[in-house]
């Protein structure tokens, strides 16, 4: 079993029996995909909502809409069949409770993120998002169970 | 013509770091007032950087520390992010509150209020150093705060701020408080509009 990190504005595949790690999710997005009965998962660690409201940048990994499409179609490209994939999701927290004028960037990045499985018709079996703390999480491709961990707030897994 | 953090000329960076070494000098001076000790202070390090370096540059991104962040207003836009380790956490608020236990996984709510106005003065240090030297208003709203991983932090600024670009000046400083070493980072982070508009009201705009 190896532990497969994946950045920010990065997404990996991995099979069973490895382990896909992102540290840190903030306002970010973690977004696990998994077929169980191939046992191929995938992690995607969104930060931003929109690509098309930043069309200069050019890094696909970094928006929900056009991540979680590209994590989906390598999954299917990596012989997960579309009818078994399932989502869990975890992060959009708002850091700093007080300080967003409008819906912090959390919330957009959960609402954007919800709004594409929903597109490519990926049902959502877990979630942990929003409030105010940091999340690292770990997505094991062998029984696609989600560990949440945070810094001062306990663990669980979903 | 500024359009982003990479188009600043060397003079235009040294500029900057002047105003990184007064806000210290300011800051330090703040600090020794308020805990009554003679503070001694290297010269702070001003670097531009990467937000994923600046990460990088203070640990993993799993690190328990302090965010304490502060917008700026009026002629300014932009923010302020000090990150603060646990041994400076704990000098200043035993300096302030007295010997006691302290750590980051449990601080009181009184911890809490004395980094949060050590956050307002320390970047008041800085805002005074820009405002006086540019002549710009700048209003800084109330500091907020919190304790968590230094990654999940860093989104803030990362997120909210890529949406225009993703370098920020790091200033670390070093402070000997009675012999014991200390070191603050703050993120001085102004919009690329605001850089510009600081850099020519210092003639610095060239």
């Amino acid at each position: 079993m190896s532990k497969i990190v994946v950045g920010i504005s990065d997404q990996k595949l991995c099979k069973a029996p490895d382990i896909l790690v992102t540290y840190a999710l903030g306002s970010c997005v973690g977004i696990c995909m998994i077929d169980k009965v191939l046992g191929i998962a995938g992690l995607a660690h969104i930060m931003l909502p929109d690509s098309s409201a930043i069309p200069s940048d050019a890094n696909k990994f970094k928006f929900a809409d056009t991540a979680i499409k590209l994590l989906y179609d390598n999954m299917i490209r990596n012989g997960a069949a579309a009818s078994r994939i399932t989502a869990k999701i975890a992060g959009g927290a708002n850091m700093f409770a007080v300080t967003s004028p409008s819906l912090s960037i959390g919330d957009r990045n959960v609402e954007a993120t919800k709004a594409a499985l929903a597109k490519l018709r990926v049902p959502i079996i877990a979630s942990d998002t929003g409030l105010n703390y940091g999340r690292t999480i770990t997505f094991n491709a062998a029984d696609g169970a989600l560990e949440v961990m945070s810094s001062l707030k306990g663990n669980k897994t979903i | 013509m500024i359009n982003s953090y990479d188009d600043l000329s060397p003079v235009q960076l040294d500029v900057l770091k002047e105003i990184g070494n007064i806000g210290s000098g300011n800051a330090a001076t703040a600090l020794s007032q308020l805990l009554n000790r003679s503070i001694d202070m290297q010269v702070p390090q001003v670097r531009l950087m990467d937000i994923g370096d600046a990460i990088t540059a203070l640990g993993s991104p799993d690190k328990l520390v302090v965010g304490i962040l502060i917008r700026l207003q009026a002629d300014a836009d932009g923010m302020i992010m000090f990150l603060l380790e646990e041994p400076f956490a704990k000098t200043i608020v035993t300096g302030l509150t007295g010997e006691k236990p302290f750590s980051l996984y449990e601080m009181s709510a009184d911890d809490i209020s004395v980094l949060s106005e050590i956050g307002n003065i320390m970047g008041g240090s800085y805002v005074n150093a820009i405002a006086n030297l540019s002549g710009m208003t700048i209003d800084m709203s109330v500091p907020a705060l919190t304790t968590d991983m230094l990654g999940a932090i860093m989104t803030v600024p990362a997120t909210e701020l890529s949406e225009a670009y993703e370098r920020v000046l790091m200033i670390s400083e070093q402070f000997l408080i009675d012999s014991v070493e200390i070191q603050s980072n703050m993120l001085l982070i102004p919009t690329v509009k605001t850089l510009r508009m600081l850099l020519g009201k210092l003639g610095a705009d060239l």
